[in-house]
């Protein structure tokens, strides 16, 4: 009896021990649960990878290959994706080129010259920008932005530097009366993707120390000669990390691209064109793909759309890291 | 008014007559940042080509005062000044005057080594730069003329090229003293160049200043006292008083303020007695 | 005078001048850059609010879309659509996204720690229309049809990382000492991390959420695969359906998501290219419901955040 009666009351104990150190289940949860995330980025990969076996099987590289022949067929069930990626890459970039001027002047002028009470409600506003859908960018855009905008300026360069020899090919035109092309694509990823930029290359200013600014005011330099001349070589590989992360936003915005862009398949360089971009033809297509082959051609594109990103964001992390944690001056004295 | 300060007042000497002339002379000179009185009543002559030192206990305004020697004050969101400092006899706080000139004139050296993200070269040829001089041999002068000046010259001269980062800390610190020569001033301001650097390397920065004074006027910080004993021909001292403004309560040769000195806070202070 | 005197002498005034000359223009040139990247900001709120706050009225949010090319009928559809897609985002991704934070602001520098990042950054740079992808494969495919569970998972894996990244550094931010007291006075780990650390860093995790909410409400490109779009969606009459039928609560529910549904963004992009202009109106007016929602959680969060932060320095 008396045995019996020690044993449960141990019995007992042991389970309320466990459940005081509950600690094993709630390292147990969060362990699965972090496991279960890093398999949501491989099974992400991985889907693409071998949802697009048809079309990487067949096509071979010559699916991204540069040529003078598009072909996108769902007829005759052939696919070619230069297109896409020559109208994402030029898009993009020229989005990095018109957007990284407007954000550095923007970063400096937040980090180095805003009086203290502007800051925090400018900051906002510029990344109030960010937070609007990519769709109403898109109706503004077809409705206001290409036909008030766009198109005039389409055409004052199509007429004036389209006739320059070598920068006119990327600006021959004439731009399609609508404004639809990939300067309107451009041009609105250059709004979208300002916050990005900005605010990052803020945060890379705000990290130099105050003495580097110190050092060249006392040499006698002016606000904009230490802006130039020594905060801009400190910053720059943080500077860099946010041209890449604002780059990476502008590969995969879909909608308001979609929007604008003209979604046309025909070759030329111009930016006056319409184009088509690699997130487009996905959104444009894939509800109403025609074959097995098609689904899988859109999905490879898709593959080549998240790999691309996927470095960008990475290279772009570490060195907006590098540049915000650690000065070079703390890791020498 | 306090009876001590009184006292004070009366046996305090601005100037030492029968030297150098003064190169800056400060007269009346109060610090505010906004409403706060951060230096009050201060009156001093530093003598030119002369090594004066600033001492004092930690929050004195020491730094303040320096600062305010080259305006590096006026980049502090709310300070303003009043009173006078007199740069060979014309005042710095006039309005309408030039203060990238002044900077230029009254150079300066911080606690810190803080060379930019550029060769060495480039960190020494930074202020020429800025001045309009291009030309390769003129640079090439200034550079290596200031180098040397900075005693630094064997060590880096076959790697002009590499990161100014590169350096130990005192070589460091020896790069931003030949930055600061390469634009030629006329003063030399120093916040305690030293504190942060090792023994070796801080005998090394005293030897220079030796040198440096058959040229320059320097005005060093110091809160290392036998230091300032080793080093300067002239010693301030500062103190703060009970509405936390500094004061400057004695100044006199050097062998003068750590031998004999008039007031007993300096005495107090010099003799390790408090601060 | 000296040779670097005479060098700089040379036109030292002239060349003063110039460099203050240059410097305010360049700083002047700062500010209107940064006046120039807000005028778009003020340009599209101020055409939505006009153009779509002519179109608005009460009809609008409680009327099914009337066939194309007949006059009046409201988003209903689209407003209910976005409600389940956005509940269900966030019913899948608050769970996950907040016990892996814990995990990776306990632990940010075991194997699994830097792995769960890297994995957080990757997933952070997908774009949206590659989740789509996804989901489409994972759920679409195997279920054989659209559904609004399916939008709802695309959204949550777009939430994900947002949810992880800023629940974590929240967590970060509790002092230390909050934790080593409550350790110190024997309560286990997990108790510690449930009772002490997550109230503390809650306001916090809220906003970051809530952010991560609004910025999933505006995506169209992943619901273009999964959810399809559906004008006949009415959860009123599901709902009214389903009790009169006597089915359970739960077939209720599953009846609601899983069927095509509509949504905000979707019926935009839809109206915006459809060459009735009663449609386009509509397309103006649904922007801005759309934006209204995402300004206000926006604006409101940081607010919030402001005066919190203004009340914590005392």
């Amino acid at each position: 009896m008396l045995k019996s009666k020690l044993s449960s009351r141990s019995r007992l104990g042991s389970l309320s021990r466990v459940f005081q150190h509950g600690d094993r289940p709630w390292q147990g949860v969060i362990i699965i649960i972090s496991i279960l995330v890093i398999i949501l980025m491989l099974a992400i990969g991985g889907m693409l990878w071998v949802q697009s076996a048809g079309a990487r099987v067949k096509f071979g590289w010559s699916f991204l290959a540069p040529t003078a022949n598009p072909n996108w067929d769902p007829v005759n069930n052939n696919f070619q994706a230069w297109p896409f990626l020559f109208g994402t890459l030029l898009t993009s970039i020229f989005a990095i080129l018109f957007a990284l001027p407007i954000s550095l002047g923007i970063a400096i002028f937040l980090a180095e010259l805003c009086p203290a009470w502007l800051h925090t409600p400018l900051s906002w506003m510029v990344e109030l920008l960010a937070a609007i859908p990519s769709v109403v960018y898109g109706l503004w855009g077809i409705f206001v932005f290409l036909p008030k905008v766009v198109a005039p300026v389409g055409v004052f360069l199509g007429d004036t530097l389209g006739q320059v020899p070598f920068l006119g090919s990327l600006l021959t035109g004439p731009i399609p009366a609508s404004g639809a092309s990939r300067l309107a694509a451009s041009l609105i990823l250059t709004i979208m993707i300002i916050p990005t930029i900005a605010a990052v290359s803020r945060d890379v200013f705000l990290a130099i120390p105050a003495s580097q600014r110190e050092a060249s005011k006392a040499l006698g330099a002016t606000e904009w000669e230490t802006i130039w001349q020594v905060l801009i070589p400190f910053g720059r590989s943080g500077i860099l990390g946010a041209v890449i992360l604002g780059l990476g936003r502008a590969l995969g915005e879909t909608m308001a691209v979609t929007m604008v862009i003209g979604n046309s398949i025909q070759g030329g360089v111009s930016l006056l064109q319409a184009g088509y971009t690699m997130a487009s033809i996905i959104a444009n297509e894939f509800a109403e793909a025609v074959s097995g082959l098609h689904t899988d051609s859109l999905i490879e594109i898709g593959l080549v759309l998240f790999i691309i990103t996927l470095l960008l964001n990475v290279l772009a992390r570490f060195l907006v890291w590098r540049a915000t944690r650690q000065t070079p001056q703390e890791a020498r004295v | 008014m306090d009876m001590k300060m009184e006292i004070a007042r009366s046996v305090f000497k601005s100037t030492v007559e029968g030297d150098s002339p003064a190169k800056l002379d400060v007269k009346n000179l109060a610090v505010y940042y906004t409403k706060f009185r951060a230096l009050a009543d201060i009156n001093l002559s530093v003598h030119e080509k002369r090594i004066t030192a600033i001492i004092g206990p930690s929050g004195c305004g020491k730094s303040t005062l320096l600062r305010s020697f080259n305006r590096m004050n006026d980049l502090t969101p709310g300070c303003h000044v009043q009173g006078e400092i007199s740069l060979d006899g014309s005042d710095i706080y006039a309005p309408g005057v030039d203060v990238v000139d002044i900077r230029r004139r009254v150079g300066m050296v911080f606690q810190r080594p803080n060379p930019f993200p550029k060769s060495i070269y480039d960190n020494v040829a930074y202020g020429p730069r800025l001045y309009g001089i291009r030309r390769k041999s003129d640079l090439n002068e200034i550079v290596e003329k200031s180098i040397q000046q900075a005693a630094l010259w064997d060590e880096v001269k076959d790697k002009l090229h590499q990161s100014g980062l590169s350096l130990s800390g005192g070589q460091q610190q020896r790069l931003c003293i030949a930055r600061a020569l390469a634009v030629e001033p006329e003063v030399i301001l120093m916040d305690e160049p030293a504190s942060a650097l090792d023994p070796i390397s801080t005998l090394k920065i005293e030897e220079l200043m030796q040198g440096l004074k058959q040229t320059y006027t320097i005005v060093i910080v110091t809160h290392n006292m036998q230091q300032a004993a080793r080093v300067s021909d002239y010693t301030a001292m500062m103190m703060i008083d009970e509405q936390r403004a500094g004061r400057m309560i004695e100044y006199d040769q050097t062998n003068i303020i750590f031998t004999r000195p008039n007031d007993k806070r300096t005495e107090d202070y010099v003799t390790g007695r408090f601060g | 005078m000296s040779h670097f005197a005479e060098l700089i002498d040379r036109n030292r005034v002239a060349r003063g001048r110039q460099r203050k000359a240059a410097n305010i223009i360049m700083l002047s040139l700062t500010g209107l850059l940064t006046a120039l990247a807000l005028v778009p900001l003020f340009w599209i709120i101020g055409y939505v609010v006009i153009r779509g706050g002519n179109y608005i009225n009460l009809d609008f949010f409680i009327h099914l879309p009337r066939p194309m090319g007949m006059t009046g009928g409201g988003v209903l559809s689209a407003i209910e659509g976005t409600l389940v897609v956005t509940v269900l985002a966030a019913l899948f991704a608050i769970p996950p996204g907040v016990l892996a934070a814990f995990y990776a602001a306990r632990y940010p520098n075991t194997p699994l720690g830097v792995a769960l990042r890297f994995s957080t950054d990757v997933l952070s740079g997908v774009p949206s229309i590659v989740v789509g992808l996804f989901a489409y494969s994972a759920i679409v495919v195997p279920m054989g049809h659209y559904s609004g569970l399916a939008g709802g998972a695309a959204l949550a894996v777009i939430m994900l990382p947002t949810i992880i990244r800023t629940t974590e550094e929240m967590l970060k931010l509790v002092p230390a000492t909050l934790r080593e007291a409550s350790l110190g006075l024997g309560a286990p780990e997990w108790k510690t991390s449930l009772s002490v650390l997550f109230p503390a860093a809650s306001s916090g995790i809220i906003t970051g959420f809530l952010l991560a909410l609004a910025r999933a409400a505006g995506e169209t490109a992943p619901l273009l695969m999964t959810t399809l779009g559906n004008e006949r969606f009415d959860i009123g009459q599901i709902v009214r359906g389903g009790l009169q039928g006597h089915k359970s609560i739960f077939s209720i529910f599953w009846s609601i998501v899983n069927q095509p549904v509509d949504s905000l963004p979707l019926a935009l992009w839809k109206y915006a290219q459809q060459p009735y202009p009663e449609r386009v109106q509509q397309a103006w007016a649904v922007a801005l419901v759309l934006m209204l929602f995402v300004l206000i959680v926006n604006v409101s969060t940081r607010v919030w955040i402001q005066n919190r932060t203004r009340r914590m320095k005392g």
